[in-house]
């Protein structure tokens, strides 16, 4: 099927800055979900609230755009009662760390079988550029004038480390590389998620001097490299791109599934 | 009828209540004095296959329930306290989006983490006015295990015909005391069971376009129709809008089914009350105490009567007007403040009649609490 | 092998921003900006059908359909 048949054609062209690398998210998951063969219908999207999050109007599946931050407790909701749905939550920086990071780390620790997409921009685009907890030690924010000074999280790690079963990052300049990750965590089951370094030109491009859209690709091309390449042996400051996580645990719904037989059972 | 009868805490007739109603998912976070809900639910919910999850805080539940409708699950989650407060993002939530889904707070006393283990009814405005921005909202309550079995069925009812969150007020002493329940066999009580649209795949489906009696049949995500759920103000497929007209008609909608269609049945009990010289007006646990003074006044042959609320928001202003126009004295014996005192105030004809009777230490009123405010009223002799 | 040849490179100037990320990264050199700022294709001939304008087109503008043509 071509894309204009996932899409709400009505409502393009979409809202997003020109360059915003949220909208090369959308055209990626597309491309996914089309390849994947996925039935419209049984497919779930739950967002939150940001720039990011507006994905969820773009898309003819089931959509549901809630609070900030909470679409994984909404996501966690529907997918405990209807399993059978594939269930994805595309997610800003900050709604997804900031505001949802409790969510976040208990939805990894419950591998529940859900999609998170962190769409990381490392900036509060909706809210006009703060700095988020992914922005990281010297950057420039709306609300970090003189430069931030709060670490930010490794997203890659945190979910590790908070017990997803599939973990991948990729940018939004490597698209094909991107898409074969989202395919991998939409197929896996289990809690994944996927990073997905994004661009937001108007706000973290400006305030950090990183140019336009493709000057910011061509920054995330020279800094990031796959896992395990020698180039990250020269140059530790490289970030990593690739499959960090891939392992089977029991499921959420089909652990919970088992509750219910034993309790049938009476014991 | 010996099977039926059951000797159990106000919480467990709040479960059986739900049960009855047909709840297929609930989903918590334990906490003073509401905690015996979500223990017993994690037992019971999956005998029957339904299901139960602890989240990780209570903003987490209420959105896990919404998710949860949404699939076509009855709902429900259980908060007191602090947990409420949490809950009121996602209160919100639902009511702009117009799902059903039913609050249990047991209240404790506040502000803040407050009294967990002790008895308070300081949360009334909150339940009325707890989440931001212009709305309105159902809640309701009851002084004893067979109402509180009754009234979480009438929640559950209330939330599938006006597709909205309802709010059940119990309070600690309720929730904790133990008295007797008879339950009703299966169709004693009559169901509400979700309206669900009958439009067929392909055709055109409005999940925010109103039937003539302003009931919005609803569509299972991961059904047939794709639409869309969103907080902001949406037209009739559910997309955000900043139309006036269409942000507008969307406020007056969401007030309308409520404070105009809902509140035409308001839940109450009346002791008394046709030729009351002083008519209490009570609710929940200090409703016990009111009604002892009544019966005890009446067999001295004094006219005491009580007018008992059980549907407490949208505040059921006629009846109260209705039932206190002959009184002479109004007394509101409550263990806040004063917060429905405040309503009955304006609802009533000549508000400097109305008196307050609390107690607001975490204890019980009590008759002699009661007796003591009449003392006042009525001079010396009483 | 049927070898991968472009029949059509459609560029959807209502949704186009002008963003120029089509432009720089096609490995060919295909497109170009216009004067009101549109992408549009310049050398067709010299596409290799590799799709990555497509997928990197933050606005779903670009629409590459393909031709199978036996070697
Ligand atoms: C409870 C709450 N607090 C704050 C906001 C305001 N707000 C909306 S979006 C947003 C941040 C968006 O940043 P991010 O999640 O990184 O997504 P982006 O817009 O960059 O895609 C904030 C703070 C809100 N909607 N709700
Ligand atoms: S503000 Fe930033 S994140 Fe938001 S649409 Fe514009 S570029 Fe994208
Ligand atoms: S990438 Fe898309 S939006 Fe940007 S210039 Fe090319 S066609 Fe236009
Ligand atoms: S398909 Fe490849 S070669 Fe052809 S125009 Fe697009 S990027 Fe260039």
């Amino acid at each position: 099927m071509p894309v204009k048949d996932y899409i709400r054609e009505r409502f393009f062209p979409h809202i997003w800055c020109s360059g915003c690398g949220h909208g090369t998210v959308l055209n990626v998951l597309i491309r996914v979900i089309e390849r994947l063969g996925l039935n419209k219908s049984d497919i779930v999207i739950v967002s939150g609230i940001g720039c990011s999050s507006r994905i969820a109007g773009y898309l003819d599946f089931h959509t549901m755009h809630t609070l900030h931050g909470r679409a994984l407790a909404f996501a966690t909701g529907i997918k405990l009662n209807r399993p059978e749905l594939n269930v994805i939550v595309p997610m800003g920086d900050g709604d997804a760390l900031a505001i949802g990071g409790n969510h976040f780390i208990h939805a990894a620790r419950r591998n529940i079988d859900i999609t998170a997409i962190v769409m990381n921009n490392r900036i509060y685009g909706m809210t006009g550029g703060q700095y988020s907890p992914l922005s990281g030690y010297g950057i420039f924010a709306s609300t970090a004038p003189y430069s931030s000074v709060d670490q930010s999280f490794d997203v890659a790690e945190l979910a590790a480390a908070a017990g997803a079963t599939f973990v991948a990052r990729s940018t939004t300049y490597h698209v094909n590389e991107a898409a074969q990750m989202i395919q991998k965590a939409i197929l896996h089951k289990g809690f994944s998620v996927v990073e997905i370094m994004s661009q937001c030109p108007t706000y973290f491009g400006r305030k950090n001097r990183q140019g336009d859209a493709v000057d910011m690709l061509k920054y995330m091309r020279d800094t990031t490299t796959p896992i395990g390449s020698g180039a990250k042996g020269q140059n530790p400051e490289l970030i990593e791109r690739g499959v960090f996580v891939n392992k089977e645990l029991p499921e959420y719904c089909s652990a919970y599934d088992e509750v219910i037989r034993h309790a049938m059972e009476g014991r | 009828m010996g099977g039926n009868l059951k000797f159990v805490q106000g919480n467990e007739a709040c479960v059986e209540g739900a049960l009855y109603a047909g709840l297929d998912f609930f989903a918590g976070y334990p906490i003073t004095p509401s905690t015996e809900i979500a223990e017993l639910l994690a037992s019971r919910l999956p005998k029957t296959g339904a299901k139960f999850i602890q989240m990780e805080d209570e903003i987490a539940s209420i959105c896990a329930l919404i998710g949860a409708s949404l699939t076509g699950c009855k709902v429900m989650t259980a908060t007191s306290g602090p947990g409420f407060s949490l809950i009121q993002e996602g209160l919100g939530y639902a009511i702009m989006a117009e799902i059903p889904c039913v609050i249990v707070n047991v209240q404790r006393g506040g502000p803040s983490t407050g009294i967990p283990t002790r008895v308070h009814q300081g949360d009334v405005n909150q339940a009325r006015w707890g989440t931001h921005g212009d709305h309105a909202i159902v809640a309701l309550t009851a002084s004893n295990h067979q109402d509180v079995f009754a009234m979480t069925v009438e929640a559950f009812n209330i939330a599938e015909t006006y597709r909205t969150p309802v709010v059940l007020l119990f309070d600690e002493v309720i929730g904790h005391m133990r008295e007797r329940l008879v339950l009703p066999e299966h169709g004693e009580i009559a169901m509400v069971e979700r309206l669900k649209t009958s439009v067929k795949e392909g055709v055109d489906y409005h999940p925010y376009l109103p039937r003539e009696d302003g009931r919005l049949p609803m569509s299972d995500f991961g059904g047939v129709h794709r639409y869309n759920v969103t907080g902001l103000y949406h037209d009739m497929w559910g997309f955000p809008s900043d139309d006036s007209d269409v942000v507008d008609g969307l406020l007056r909608h969401l007030m309308d089914k409520i404070e105009n269609q809902a509140a035409h049945f308001p839940k109450y009990r009346e002791f008394y009350t046709e030729d009351a010289d002083c008519l209490f007006i009570s609710y929940g646990s200090a409703a016990r105490s009111a009604r002892h003074v009544v019966e005890r006044r009446r067999r001295l042959g004094e006219r005491f009567g009580l007018l008992e609320l059980q549907t407490l928001w949208p505040f059921p202003h006629d009846i109260v007007k209705e039932k206190t126009a002959g009184a002479r004295y109004i007394v509101v014996v409550e263990m806040n403040t004063g917060q429905i005192c405040q309503s009955v105030r304006l609802a009533v004809s000549r508000p400097e009649r109305v008196f307050l009777a609390n107690r607001i230490d975490g204890v019980l009123i009590t008759p002699t609490d009661i007796q003591r405010v009449i003392r006042l009223i009525y001079g010396k002799g009483f | 092998m049927p070898k991968r040849r472009l029949k059509e490179l459609c560029i959807n100037k209502e949704w186009c921003k002008g963003c120029g990320i089509c432009i720089e990264f096609c490995p060919k050199g295909v497109l170009e900006l216009d004067t009101q700022d549109k992408a549009v294709p310049v050398r067709n001939e010299d596409c290799v059908v590799c799709r990555l304008c497509e997928m990197l087109c933050p606005d779903l503008a670009i629409d590459i359909v393909e031709e199978e043509e036996a070697e």
